[in-house]
């Protein structure tokens, strides 16, 4: 997904002579592409994440597209007060990018994880917040990011080694879902890196005979709102994220269907709301917490049976 | 009109605001009268330029607003009735600076230790765009213990953006205690030096002094430059010179009357 993500702002930045990128001391193998390109446009502002979004709100205020780069508790958390009132207060266009999204740095420890980003990035007024499920994603999410006035944040996976799961590049913009196949028994909304895992475990729902659909939802905030409650009218819906259960994906989908009249049964399936203490990869931890495929496909099972 | 005027009416404006709106930081914003007088009515260039070229000034201290909007009041920004809404139920102007006054305020504030990273990206983005205007940043001495102004202090400096000028309003209390004793900033200056800044120490409430250094930056090329202006908190008026509670207290009215006469 970074690999995707850098492609497109090189296009971007090609096109778009106001975009800047700075990085608080992150992007080994990231950036010199774009450094090369671009060496009056790209600022390594040391480990200060604090003072590296103060810089990007500088920049904005004075007509700078800037995308802020670092791995995802150093661009959302540590520096949040600088993302609230810089950023999002001032409605300045800073597209904040964070890598290794939920698990991804799974043996480094609770440090590294995120699993509470989206939780913040959404209950920030004017923030957009995009979790691409593959690298045609991430090219869009990028995109969309650029193309929207105010904050986004885009929440990375690995650097590489992500499946393309979409076949070609689908339509997508901002606040819409992106529907892979409907299904007749159930149906998953994921975002971010959980789209392998949802269409495989569709697959394995196909085998034991259920119709399980898979809709991507690479767009947390604003949410396809029309395309939630159509899905929930349908079969049972369930929700999938390497997030924690508060504030993800699953409270805005719940958020919303709980105000919303007539739905079907819902059931997130998320990370527990506490530190993850044991150590391993992050299919060791998916394994561990359910969200593997098997995992994914016996939740769905043991609910709608 | 002569800055010591200039100085004399923004003291004025702050008293009769945060008397009606029954607001605090009278003491903060009394503190910076001569720096923001001496800035808008000497320093920046804001009016014989394009828009584009103008010097910034960021009130990093967002909570002195007063000061900042009486000032962009006596330059015309901002009428006389905007003035009147600050602090109340229903106006324009809140109790931390904001961008979304529209008048003239070039950033908002109000949680310490933002305002100097935010003037050294515009600095950064001066210099980008080969623009030649200033920015300005008005930092408080309690303001100095958060760790982000160090940061931006080191960027800066190492950035050699000499386009950039930090003033620090030293007047020696903080929030809940005298500076030296809270959080020791000394040795200030050499402080700012060893981040790679050029550094000048004046008395904050000597107009000459601040039009002479203000007018004079850089102080050394390459070098962003900063201004260490000795203050009395609650400055002009006697009564609340150098006296913590004025930091929370709002003038009643027969205290509004004794400062405005004080103030003729």
């Amino acid at each position: 997904m970074r690999r995707a993500f850098v492609d497109a702002l090189l296009d971007i930045a090609k096109e778009d002579e106001r975009v800047v990128v700075i990085t608080p001391d992150m992007g080994f193998s990231v950036f010199e592409r774009f450094r090369e390109a671009f060496p009056e446009r790209i600022y390594n502002t040391g480990i200060a994440e604090q003072n590296s979004v103060g810089i990007a709100s500088g920049l904005a205020l004075n007509g700078k597209v800037v995308f802020v780069y670092s791995i995802v508790p150093f661009v959302t958390m540590r520096p949040f007060e600088q993302v609230r009132i810089d950023a999002c207060y001032q409605n300045l266009p800073i597209k904040l990018v964070g890598s290794g999204g939920g698990l991804t740095y799974g043996p480094l420890g609770p440090t590294h994880h995120s699993i509470e980003d989206i939780a913040l990035m959404r209950a920030l007024p004017n923030m957009s917040v995009l979790c691409p499920g593959d690298p045609i994603e991430s090219v869009l999410c990028t995109k969309e990011a650029h193309r929207i006035p105010g904050p986004a944040y885009i929440r990375l996976g690995k650097g590489s080694g992500e499946p393309t799961i979409h076949e070609s590049t689908p339509d997508f913009s901002i606040g819409r879902g992106i529907v892979l196949k409907e299904g007749k028994d159930a149906n998953i909304i994921s975002t971010g890196n959980m789209l392998e895992n949802a269409t495989l475990a569709s697959g394995l729902l196909e085998k034991e005979g259920i119709g399980c659909g898979v809709v991507s939802m690479p767009s947390v905030k604003p949410l396809d709102l029309e395309l939630v409650s159509s899905l929930s009218r349908k079969a049972p819906l369930f929700s999938l994220e390497e997030h924690s259960m508060i504030g993800g994906l699953g409270s805005a989908v719940a958020e919303f269907l709980s105000e919303s009249g007539e739905h079907s049964s819902f059931l997130r399936i998320a990370l527990p709301d506490r530190f993850c203490h044991e150590v391993g990869s992050q299919q060791y931890l998916r394994n561990l917490y359910g969200l593997s495929p098997e995992g994914i496909a016996k939740r769905v099972i043991s609910r709608i049976k | 009109m002569e800055l010591e005027e200039r100085a004399k009416n923004v003291r004025r404006r702050i008293i009769e605001m945060v008397s009606k709106s029954k607001s605090s930081h009278v003491g903060a914003a009394l503190s910076i009268a001569d720096i923001v007088a001496a800035l808008y009515f000497s320093a920046l260039r804001r009016t014989t330029v394009q828009a584009q070229e103008r010097d910034r000034f960021i009130l990093s201290k967002g909570h002195a607003c007063a000061a900042l909007y009486a000032a962009l009041a006596e330059a015309g920004c901002i009428s006389q009735e905007e003035l009147d809404g600050f602090y109340i139920d229903g106006g324009k102007l809140p109790g931390h600076a904001t961008l979304s006054c529209g008048a003239g305020v070039e950033a908002s504030t109000g949680s310490l230790g933002h305002g100097l990273p935010i003037a050294a990206g515009i600095a950064l983005s001066a210099r980008i765009d080969k623009k030649g205007f200033r920015t300005f940043a008005l930092l408080g001495d309690g303001e100095c213990d958060e760790g982000s102004v160090w940061e931006a202090a080191m960027f800066a400096g190492n950035a050699k953006l000499d386009n950039l000028i930090a003033i620090v309003d030293y007047n020696k209390l903080q929030a809940f205690g005298y500076t030296k004793e809270v959080l020791d900033l000394e040795p200030l200056a050499k402080k700012w030096e060893a981040f790679g800044w050029a550094a000048r120490e004046i008395d904050g409430h000597d107009l000459k002094a601040l039009d002479s250094a203000l007018n004079s930056v850089p102080f050394e090329k390459g070098k962003p430059s900063v201004i260490i202006a000795h203050t009395t908190k609650g400055k002009g008026v006697s009564f609340m010179e150098g006296r913590i509670e004025w930091h929370y207290k709002s003038p009643d009215p027969e205290q509004r009357r004794r400062a405005l006469e004080e103030l003729q």
